[in-house]
């Protein structure tokens, strides 16, 4: 996918403006996070399960290199193939030998954010592989040409008016406008696709160390079609992905969906091992096993391992309200929300997301909801020292924070300089006490009047007061 | 008890009857109040905008001020924030102060905390009559759990009527250089806060955090409501807001 995260702030007017968008994001925010809310409040042991799961995915990105090697083992015992991939041009050239090794024309896909992160689609399209996305969302982004806004429910940003828009022009059917009746036309143009493709190409949730297992959960049911449908199945995922056991893996799954969209599970778990038994009825007879790094490792032993935990809920999205009111489409790559900014200067480079770490107010939100306890506004605050740290923020801004730190540093230059700024802004203000424009900090005063401050400051009332 | 006052950058500029209430307030409860005079920011800024360096030594230099204190207490759960939770994360590779940033650190508290976990204080000196909503400010809340303390305190001064808005714990946008920044999405932030204060139907707004404040009132005054008092709890509890508010 195309970064553009250097667009943020162009991208997040836009999104301001755009009524659609913002009708939209206050549905999904009343039905994210009190749907949440609620399925958090059926479990009891809440807090427990949550320390559960942050202690299993801290271990497993402790000792990311044996959990892998022993996943490897497993899976390649049971039949699957494992290849490493490096980054992207990688992943995306073994994905393209698999399917001319297996004479692959036409490929069936359930979501996958990985691929998305590869561009794979495009990449499958240069070669002449046809790929049909079948998560719902997913297949009406395809339809649209459009990326995803939101890590679960890619296709929130749009309303069930312009799908129905949009399934009119492209179907060639009567447009339809029930809920229902639109799924139900989806399904049938989809089910032949599964029926003719030659392969089926998935993410994966989790990747299970002692059995060498791909775990994905869906609401559709498309996952399962499109990994035992099709003769070859390949799995696409990040090497984060991996969990020492089952038992582990369920004890996430008590957490992933109630996080994700506030259901206690979802309608389909599934558990891929190996490839098809001689006695079995269906299942792939050639499984792929694709691990990408793409950027991951290198966070390893740094301030930012802990993203690593991350098990791509979108609760930090769901709950963020700098997301609530801009949408994911403005943080220009995969992963929106407080995750993305995070992610997205982690694996595309902190120069190409300048914005992403500043747009947060640190309310704390996203780390409050985190089900593995991310503390993302740390993360942040990392990148933005990184920033500092590399001389990426503009001058101007660098400038003023050191004039200040330095003012404040000398107690008597500081009341000096805050005696005379205060006076200046006092006057400026007027009778109304306050000001509407101020320059310097227009970014306030476009959108608010800066109220004017007393005209003493409280050091100087305080030393007037003392000396009575 | 000496209680070391630490009025916060903001209120020092803004609005110093904040400080003062503050000062009134803990008196009024004996203890006896220091307010180093050499005290100007506690670093938050340059932290939050990575500026570690310039943090580090502000930090420094208000762990030299406040040495002496039994107690620091502010009225702002952001800069208590900041001493108490981020300061040891700050200095964590610097062995010959770690200890007192510790110390200071865990004698470090937010205003209304202060005055309801250690202090327990029954009595509130201030006067206030009216309808007031409360606004959870994002650091006092998430990072010191402030969130029943200036609740139980309004409880205790007859004749206020506490009306809980939608979303109190909601940001409002305000995040220090966030709403210079990105002043469009701030300002998203806080209309939505400003609806939900009017729909409280309450005469006044009340928060903890000064930042926060001015974010509000900056975004209401400019929407053209000018009856909505904002007022720091602070002022309210100490009786300033009687006839404090700069809106008249």
């Amino acid at each position: 996918m195309e970064v553009t995260a250097m667009h943020f702030r162009r991208k997040a007017a836009e999104s301001l403006e755009n009524a659609k968008l913002q009708h939209a994001l206050k549905k999904m925010q009343s039905k994210f996070v009190d749907k949440r809310a609620a399925a958090i409040t059926e479990l009891p042991n809440f807090t427990e399960i949550r320390d559960a799961a942050t202690d299993i995915r801290e271990r497993v990105v402790n000792h990311l290199d044996s959990y892998l090697l022993r996943f490897e083992q497993e899976a390649t015992a049971r039949g699957a193939v494992v290849h490493w991939a490096e980054d992207i041009e990688e992943a995306n050239r073994i994905v393209v030998e698999i399917a001319q090794r297996h004479g692959v024309r036409k490929v069936v896909k359930s979501k996958s954010m990985v691929t998305e992160e590869c561009a794979l689609n495009d990449y499958l399209a240069s070669v002449g592989v046809e790929v049909l996305e079948t998560d719902l969302g997913e297949y009406i982004l395809q339809l649209a040409h459009e990326p995803p806004s939101h890590i679960v429910a890619p296709v929130v940003h749009k309303s069930k008016e312009e799908i129905a828009d949009l399934f009119a022009e492209k179907h060639k059917r009567t447009r339809k406008t029930e809920i229902t009746e639109m799924c139900r036309e989806a399904r049938e143009v989809l089910r032949p696709g599964f029926l003719s493709a030659d392969m089926g190409i998935s993410g994966a949730n989790f990747i299970i160390a002692e059995t060498g297992s791909v775990l994905i959960v869906t609401n559709e049911g498309n996952g399962r079609l499109t990994t035992t449908l099709p003769r070859v199945h390949v799995a696409i995922t990040g090497i984060e992905k991996v969990v020492p056991t089952l038992e582990d893996a369920s004890t996430l799954l008590r957490l992933l969906p109630r996080s994700a969209t506030g259901q206690p599970i979802t309608n389909y778990v599934s558990v891929l091992t190996g490839i098809r038994g001689q006695d079995e009825s269906d299942g792939p007879e050639h499984f792929h096993i694709i691990l990408l790094d793409n950027g991951r490792s290198r966070l390893l032993g740094t301030e930012l391992q802990p993203m690593l935990r991350c098990i791509r809920c979108g609760a930090c999205m769901n709950h963020c309200p700098v997301y609530q009111n801009i949408g994911g489409h403005a943080y220009g790559w995969v992963y929106p929300g407080p995750m993305g900014s995070v992610l997205t200067p982690s694996f595309v480079g902190l120069e190409n997301a300048i914005d992403l770490p500043n747009a947060s107010t640190f309310c704390g939100e996203c780390a409050v909801v985190c089900p593995v306890k991310i503390p993302l506004p740390d993360l942040m605050r990392h990148l933005r020292h990184q920033q500092v740290v590399r001389h990426l923020r503009p001058w101007t801004e660098r400038v003023a924070l050191r004039l200040w730190s330095w003012a404040a540093r000398h107690p008597a230059v500081y009341a000096l300089l805050t005696r005379a700024a205060v006076r200046l802004l006092c006057l400026l203000g007027g009778k109304e006490k306050r000001l509407r424009h101020l320059p310097g900090a227009s970014g306030w005063t476009k959108g608010r009047d800066m109220p004017a401050p007393a005209g003493r400051t409280f050091r100087e009332l305080y030393q007037a007061r003392r000396s009575l | 008890m000496r209680v070391g006052l630490f009025v916060t950058c903001l209120v020092d500029l803004m609005r110093p009857s904040i400080g003062f209430a503050a000062l009134r307030l803990l008196e009024n409860a004996g203890c006896e109040v220091v307010v180093p005079e050499s005290q100007t920011c506690c670093g938050q800024p340059g932290y939050n905008s990575g500026d570690y360096a310039s943090a580090k030594a502000l930090a420094l230099k208000l762990l030299g001020e406040f040495k002496d204190c039994d107690y620091v207490v502010l009225p702002s759960g952001s800069c208590a924030g900041m001493i108490k939770v981020h300061y040891p994360a700050l200095l964590k590779d610097d062995p010959s102060v770690l200890e007192s940033v510790n110390r200071l650190s865990s004698r470090t508290y937010e205003l209304t905390d202060f005055l309801v976990n250690v202090l327990k204080i029954e009595k509130i000196p201030g006067r206030y009559s009216g309808s007031l909503t409360y606004h959870d400010s994002c650091s006092g809340l998430r990072e010191l759990g402030v969130q029943a303390q200036p609740r139980a305190l309004l409880a205790k001064m007859p004749g206020v009527t506490l009306t809980e808005m939608t979303e109190c714990a909601t940001c409002c946008g305000f995040g220090g250089t966030f709403a210079v920044k990105f002043g469009a999405i701030s300002t998203r932030m806080a209309d939505k806060k400003c609806a939900n204060i009017a729909q409280t139907g309450a005469s006044a707004v009340v928060a903890g955090d000064l930042g926060c404040l001015l974010n509000i009132e900056g975004r209401l005054r400019r929407r053209g409501d000018l009856q909505t008092r904002v007022l720091h709890i602070a002022e309210v509890l100490a009786g300033e807001g009687k006839e404090g508010s700069t809106w008249k």
